[in-house]
């Protein structure tokens, strides 16, 4: 096993974070969650498995990534100091590949030559189609349109690799959208084709899968820290959509009470509008792509549009394991505005010479409120979960900008 | 248990049919189905519009959208039973998902069915592994849970959802989503012997089926038969809808009347 950390500790029964969890989907899909259940049980003790998603992750993705130290917007801020864990660094720029690279080895395992995935910034999407092409396997992704506009060079990108991408026109049209049209291609068609869940969302086993998957990150930074600042940080902070990144960074941390844990939620124009992503702050419970987990909804339960500048985090559910953290109050959850956010894209390319993706700058962005409230002695780590090439574009777009792209 | 349900069954192959709640609105909705029974359907399955209806086709997706544009709700389809009821007394079934139902709380959801006579539910998102807590609320209120069965449901399956299963048992004939298939290739008879040595719950199929002559072939299989997508394409014409529903009804009945129950 390639991470310290049990799932278990936090799970209460098979597929469950406290009430959160679960797996509500269709009959016709719950025989093939089984056999992916059963499977990654047995591959997760397997060496093998493991040496081979050692050596990829460290030979083809990477890793380990940087823990860097921030020295210019530690002393900037005047208070505590900040370290990024650079997974922008990763081949394809951002986290995803972690978990791509461990769900599409299970797939391979289990004799699957087809892999099918949904993607909100493209990210994920790029991440599936890379492994794809690497493991020699057809790819298909599921992208709302109004996220194949905003991130065309994803789209290209993805193409570029071999995978054919469906622009998805129901709904609204974004990563919600995407995840329904990826479920439905599933329940089509399972014998031969995995779906990659990108983020630590939907029924179980994807929650936990993913969360194992991208655990790494933690486990990394859990042993970097110790190395080169000599404790554990006293805080992490993470952006969170589904939860992905927020998960992996959180998990070797959760058993340490001291070490504070802060998601980061996309705010979009404000909590207080309905333009907002904001699951945690804004959603109740209710029941939504397989999980029992907390959503955006209005009184009946239809699931709510949702808003954000960030493809990544315009999503209007959360996974389970952040909605049993919040549940208990082992991590916080806050909400980053588009401005805060577009703010703190362009701070960390001016002081740390880092274009971070525009998710990662809502956990930069509240990095910049809490350092000064902390004091010098103490270290914040902050996850940047990917690169920023990809919203250069629509930054210039949004500070008014027009880029000559011919 | 024994409900209205399993009667429908009784004397000769079940015809069921869907329509969505609200689809083009409250009034046309209480007249297609008051126009289904009359034309012989046993049961009418109301769909409540979600959001997100990730086990439909593009057909009953459309229509809850339209169900939407009229301002559709839970609370409103509980109005429109109530204004069915005052015609027929047709068996009715509830087709949503999950989140609408939890939303509105399991006891009063089943208390609201119950006092409508909805005989039950069928929630394509809630598998057996999830059902333990919905089922106590509507067996309270003696409202069936009426369980999914699918081309890829494992024998240990097939026989755990049998044995929970009250009202009928929901075959889907092919992989997928709702909606109207040109040919139904799946062979569904061992699934079909399987379920039968489990249980002597009614069993009808459904997804894909729209001619009379799927409907005949899969009475042959089955007690019953389930029409969708097929209603919702002829309430989606928009132009004598209720003249097209009946006639259409006629040749399904006759057609599902030819085999011998």
């Amino acid at each position: 096993m390639s991470t310290t950390t049990n799932p278990e500790m936090t799970m209460t029964k098979a597929g469950r974070y406290g009430d959160f969890g679960g797996q509500y989907v269709p009959e016709t899909l719950m025989p093939e969650l089984i056999r992916l259940d059963n499977a990654f049980q047995h591959y997760q003790h397997d060496a093998d498995f493991q040496a081979e998603l050692t050596d990829l992750l460290n030979n083809y993705a990477n890793r380990p990534s940087l823990l860097s130290y921030a020295k210019r917007m530690s002393a900037d801020l005047g208070g505590a100091q900040i370290y990024f864990k650079r997974e922008d660094l990763n081949h394809t720029g951002a986290h995803k590949i972690n978990n791509v690279l461990g769900q599409a080895l299970l797939a391979k395992r289990m004799g699957k030559t087809r892999l099918i995935a949904e993607t909100g910034a493209g990210q994920h999407g790029v991440a599936t189609a890379t492994i794809a092409a690497l493991f020699g396997m057809d790819c298909e992704i599921y992208m709302g349109k109004m996220d194949t506009d905003r991130q065309a060079l994803n789209v290209y990108r993805m193409e570029l690799l071999g995978a054919k991408v469906h622009p998805v026109t129901t709904g609204s049209m974004v990563l919600k959208d995407a995840i329904n049209a990826a479920l439905q291609a599933w329940t089509q068609r399972c014998d031969d084709t995995a779906y990659i869940m990108g983020s630590a969302t939907g029924p179980h086993p994807f929650p936990t899968m993913v969360r194992t998957f991208q655990s790494v990150i933690s486990e990394e930074a859990r042993k970097q820290s110790l190395e080169l600042i000599g404790h554990l940080p006293d805080a992490v902070v993470a952006c969170v959509g589904g939860g992905s990144n927020a998960i992996g960074s959180f998990a070797n941390f959760i058993d340490d009470p001291d070490v504070q844990l802060i998601g980061c939620e996309a705010a979009g124009k404000g909590v207080t509008t309905p333009l907002t992503a904001a699951t945690i702050e804004c959603g109740r419970t209710g029941i939504f792509h397989g999980m029992k987990s907390i959503f955006l909804q209005d009184a009946d339960g239809q699931i709510s549009p949702v808003y954000s500048i960030s493809a990544g985090l315009d999503y209007p559910g959360v996974g389970p394991e952040h909605a049993r953290l919040a549940e208990t109050g082992r991590a916080q959850y806050v909400g980053v505005t588009d401005d805060e956010a577009v703010d703190a894209f362009e701070y960390l390319a001016k002081t740390e010479g880092i274009i971070c993706a525009i998710e990662s700058a809502h956990a930069v962005a509240y990095v910049q409120k809490l350092a000064p409230t902390m004091r010098p002695d103490q270290t914040i780590i902050c996850t940047l979960s990917g690169r920023g090439d990809k919203d250069v574009a629509a930054i210039a777009k949004y500070r008014g900008v027009t880029l000559n792209e011919d | 248990m024994k409900t209205k349900l399993t009667q429908a069954f009784r004397n000769h192959k079940a015809l069921i049919s869907f329509v969505v709640a609200g689809d083009p609105d409250f009034k046309q909705t209480v007249d297609h189905v008051v126009a289904l029974a009359e034309a012989g359907c046993d049961i009418v399955e109301l769909g409540i519009p979600f959001s997100d209806p990730v086990a439909d086709g593009p057909e009953i997706q459309a229509a809850d959208l339209r169900a939407f544009d009229s301002k559709t709700t839970p609370e409103r389809v509980f109005e429109m039973v109530a204004a069915i009821r005052e015609q027929t007394d047709i068996s009715l079934v509830f087709l949503t998902y999950a989140n609408l139902v939890y939303q509105y709380g399991y006891v009063a959801f089943a208390k609201r069915c119950a006092a409508l006579r909805v005989s039950g539910l069928i929630i394509p998102d809630l598998p057996l592994e999830e059902q333990g807590e919905l089922r106590p609320a509507l067996v309270a209120q003696n409202v069936a849970l009426i369980p999914l069965i699918a081309p890829t449901t494992t024998p240990d399956r097939i026989a755990a959802i049998a044995k929970a299963a009250t009202g009928f048992i929901y075959v889907v004939s092919s992989m997928g989503v709702t909606g109207m298939r040109q040919s139904l290739t799946t062979d569904l008879t061992p699934l079909i012997t399987a379920i039968r040595a489990e249980t002597d719950t009614p069993i009808a199929i459904g997804f894909g089926i729209h001619t009379p002559e799927q409907a005949q072939k899969m009475a042959e299989q089955a007690d019953g038969v389930i029409v969708g997508s097929a209603m919702v394409h002829e309430i989606a014409s928009q132009q004598d809808v209720v003249a097209k529903l009946t006639t259409y009804t006629h040749e399904l009945r006759q057609a599902v009347d030819s085999v011998a129950n």
